[in-house]
């Protein structure tokens, strides 16, 4: 049984980060990941990364406390205010890091790192790389993580994390490429494993964006928490639901709708474009729902203005999927938009340095909730999360007393291993009718229709009731054809029930909340109820199902106002 | 409204330790528009062929995992479109050149061993600010196309030295070996030179230009190789 220290789960720039710190301390760390490093979905991120750095113009009164109230303000006051102190105090301190290894910012004439305006933010404050922030950090962290010799396991799937008496004791996980099922013991594990897009219909994220890391948490007995907080972004390709990204806003795109208004004037008249995501995106479907949009639904997003140098330069990954997604050329043709769904801001529940009710299991990045994106994340925030967080977790666990002791309880992974195979041979002897790619879309259909973003009482039910619908016949599988060696088949039907089951967690929790916060809006309670609702939602596994509790939100420097722009 | 038009998918299986040989499986669909060669390999292991191997995630031409061979194409399978590939067969095939593991799936483990030995990293003194390095958006231009890279393996597939030659270290690898011997804030170019400099390093390319014409993100690696070699020979100040 191969055995870590340290175990990381997840290759994107939160799990590369964490990996980084955990080596430069010193200690035995490993990477394992469903596909490899530089394929995982922080290469989408496309605006930038936030930091009150203040070389833009315009942003020298910039500052921590800035960034880290337009942090607040922008989660709508659910955020846990220490927790984004520290995101907002460490900003500029890992963005000049990672300047140091490599990464291949913009530049000011000056010489200096590049920023541009996002939406909800005061001051320009985005760093960036073009349109190509996510990819080029991420080869900066993989290039960082092979100068260090980190041990990868690449398109190594994690199944099932090992825990027994509340302690972490590894994973057990298939390699795609032999079809091999093992057992890693480490005795910290490190889940960086992304969020769930692909439960929802019109998502921009990765078709492995599955939320398998945070079903195998809440599976565990981790609490998941904010569950009901979905992120979706105002602007993707008519379509195929490709990011469109902030930065085309940020650069000074138009919205327009049918009658050729820029008609976010009605909505948040002093930040126009620039409002935060869940207001545009609530805009653009208003629009939408009352019939101003074009033929095909979409309303437009105009760069034509900014000229085809500044397009060519700033946003050529946006032009460039543009040509190829909708043949159409932004220098010339305004672009065709709906709002998709993009981020998830609730997660695996975790402190501020990843540590989770597990003794020795942490998360980080999308599949965690620490929280510092609250209701609704800033563009910009998600990446900066990764890497601050990713390095604080990475240093925690380097001074853990558990990551020092490696004395494996192989029983209990052998057995964790056997649960595991047997569920497999279950999925290779169904005797059902269902078709896991069926249910994959009905799931996704549900979610976008009867969980999106306008919610309402009587529709979350037919939701819940469709997604127990769902559970019920996902007991009556096919059978999963072909052999053990890279069978997509069987990978996916076995993710497809965690899936289900972060739906549940999400429709419940969205039920639950009378009330309308962030990216959450209720149409029969419209009003954000701090008396009754300032809290974070907590749902814990149990054999009779989801339990859900709530815990108070850390609200230090910041009172919770009316949120307005 | 045009009919859909339908189009047959003859799609590359094999699997080493079970087939004795490959063979090709023939897929036909109604082809919408703006559908990619991506969507409808997805179509198939959805609803025609569960048993179906390939690597797919971004679908956005960022992420380097759907690199196929398709109409005798090298290309990413998800920024294609199948509308405008003429007729009504398409042949999709996994990268030639490199050991399939199942289906449209190739090992990439020797592609990424070579992408490891060129010291593909920045070495850099820390910024005497203690902020970042100043670097002129003109300094930052030099690598603009060479940090493009999404290190998918077409261009090594493409390229005949790799195919005869398993140690030559390869375009991609070479090209991410200029990128940061050019790189304003890097002080390893001398090192990173000595172990491009050998037969299997930038002597190898024979300026065949595959690789240029196969880059899916229209990289000139060939350029970044005889940028490598003017270096070696002239030294770098001249040849800049």
């Amino acid at each position: 049984m191969e055995s870590h220290q340290v175990l990381i789960v997840g290759g994107g720039l939160a799990g590369l980060r964490a990996a980084i710190a955990v080596a430069d301390a010193g200690r035995d760390v490993a990477v394992m990941s469903q596909v490899h490093p530089v394929r995982s979905h922080s290469v989408a991120a496309q605006g930038g990364i936030n930091a009150p750095l203040g070389n833009a113009e315009g942003g020298q009164d910039d500052s921590w406390e800035r960034h880290a109230y337009d942090t607040v303000k922008g989660s709508d006051f659910l955020a846990d205010q220490d927790v984004v102190e520290v995101m907002a105090r460490e900003a500029a301190e890992v963005i000049y890091e990672l300047e140091g290894w490599g990464a291949p910012f913009s530049r000011t004439p000056e010489g200096r790192i590049a920023q541009r305006p996002f939406g909800g933010a005061d001051f320009p404050r985005t760093c960036y790389a073009a349109d190509k922030t996510g990819r080029l950090l991420m080869h900066t962290l993989y290039e960082q993580s092979l100068r260090r010799r980190i041990g990868l396991y690449p398109e190594w799937m994690v199944l099932s994390l090992v825990v027994e008496d509340g302690l972490c004791l590894g994973a057990v996980a298939y390699h795609m490429l032999t079809g091999e099922l093992a057992c890693l013991a480490a005795a910290s594990v490190v889940f960086a494993t992304g969020g769930y897009g692909q439960i929802y219909g019109r998502s921009t994220n990765s078709q492995f964006n599955t939320g398998s890391g945070m079903a195998q948490a809440y599976y565990t007995g981790v609490p998941l928490k904010d569950m009901e907080f979905v992120q979706f972004h105002p602007t993707t390709l008519m379509g195929s639901n490709i990011l469109v990204t902030e930065a085309a806003r940020g650069e000074g795109g138009y919205l327009i709708n049918n009658k050729g208004e820029r008609f976010m004037k009605d909505y948040v008249p002093k930040l126009m474009e620039l409002g935060p995501r869940d207001i545009v995106a609530r805009a653009i479907q208003t629009e939408i729902n009352e019939g101003r949009c074009f033929d095909d639904g979409s309303v437009y997003l105009d760069l034509r203005h900014l000229g085809e140098k500044n397009i060519v330069e700033r946003l050529p990954e946006m032009r460039s999927n543009c040509l190829h997604s909708l043949g159409i050329d932004p220098v010339k043709r305004p672009i065709p938009v709906q709002p998709g769904q993009h981020y998830s801001m609730g997660g695996i529940d975790c402190n501020v340095d990843g540590e989770t009710v597990v003794k020795g299991f942490y998360a980080v990045g999308e599949c965690a909730c620490a929280s510092v994106h609250g209701a609704n994340r800033l563009g910009g925030n998600s990446l900066l999360d990764t890497v601050v967080f990713g390095r604080r977790v990475g240093r925690k666990i380097a001074q853990a007393e558990t990551a020092k002791s490696s004395s494996p309880n192989g029983k209990a992974l052998e057995r964790a291993m056997g649960r595991v195979e047997r569920r497999l041979k279950e999925l290779f002897s169904g005797s059902g009718d269902e078709e896991p790619a069926q249910l994959r879309a009905d799931l996704k259909d549900t979610m976008i229709e009867k969980c999106g973003i306008f919610r309402d009482g009587v529709v979350l039910k037919e939701a819940l009731s469709k997604v127990t619908e769902l559970q019920g016949r996902y007991k009556k599988l096919r059978a999963i054809r072909g052999g053990r060696k890279f069978n997509l088949d069987l990978t996916r039907a076995y993710e497809l029930g965690g899936m289900l089951d972060l739906a549940e967690v999400i429709v419940r929790g969205a039920l639950a909340r009378e009330e309308s916060r962030g990216a959450h809006y209720r149409m029969d309670f419209k009003a954000r109820d701090d008396v009754r609702w300032l809290k974070h939602t907590m749902v814990q596994h149990a054999l009779d199902g989801s339990h859900f509790s709530y815990k108070p939100v850390a609200v230090t420097r910041w009172k919770p106002e009316v949120r307005k722009y | 409204m045009a009919a859909e038009r339908q189009v047959t998918l003859e799609v590359f299986r094999f699997d080493p330790e079970v087939d004795k040989g490959p063979r090709y499986d023939s897929f036909t669909m109604n082809v919408k528009k703006g559908m990619t060669v991506m969507e409808g390999l997805l179509h198939i292991l959805d609803v025609q062929d569960h048993s179906l191997a390939l690597r797919f995630a971004c679908r956005e031409g960022v992420c380097g995992s759907c690199a196929m061979f398709i109409n005798g194409s090298y290309r990413l399978a998800c920024q294609t479109q199948l509308e405008d590939l003429k007729g009504r067969r398409v042949w999709v095939g996994p990268l030639p050149h490199m050991p399939v593991i199942r289906d449209l799936v190739v090992d990439m483990a020797p592609f990424f061993e070579k992408v490891g030995m060129v010291m593909p990293w920045l070495e850099a003194l820390s910024a005497p600010s203690g902020k970042e390095h100043l670097q002129s958006p003109q300094q930052r231009s030099i690598i603009n196309e060479a940090v493009d890279c999404i290190l998918c393996g077409i261009c090594h597939s493409s390229c005949p030295m790799t195919w005869t030659k398993k140690d030559y270290l390869g375009p991609a690898a070479l090209t991410k070996a200029f990128r940061f011997v050019a790189d304003s804030r890097d002080v390893a170019g001398a090192n990173r030179l000595a172990l491009v400099n050998s037969e299997d390093g930038v002597w190898r390319c024979r300026t065949v230009f595959n690789c240029v014409e196969a880059c899916p993100k229209n990289i000139n690696p060939t350029d970044a190789i005889e940028s490598l070699r003017r270096m070696l020979v002239v030294g770098r100040r001249k040849s800049r």
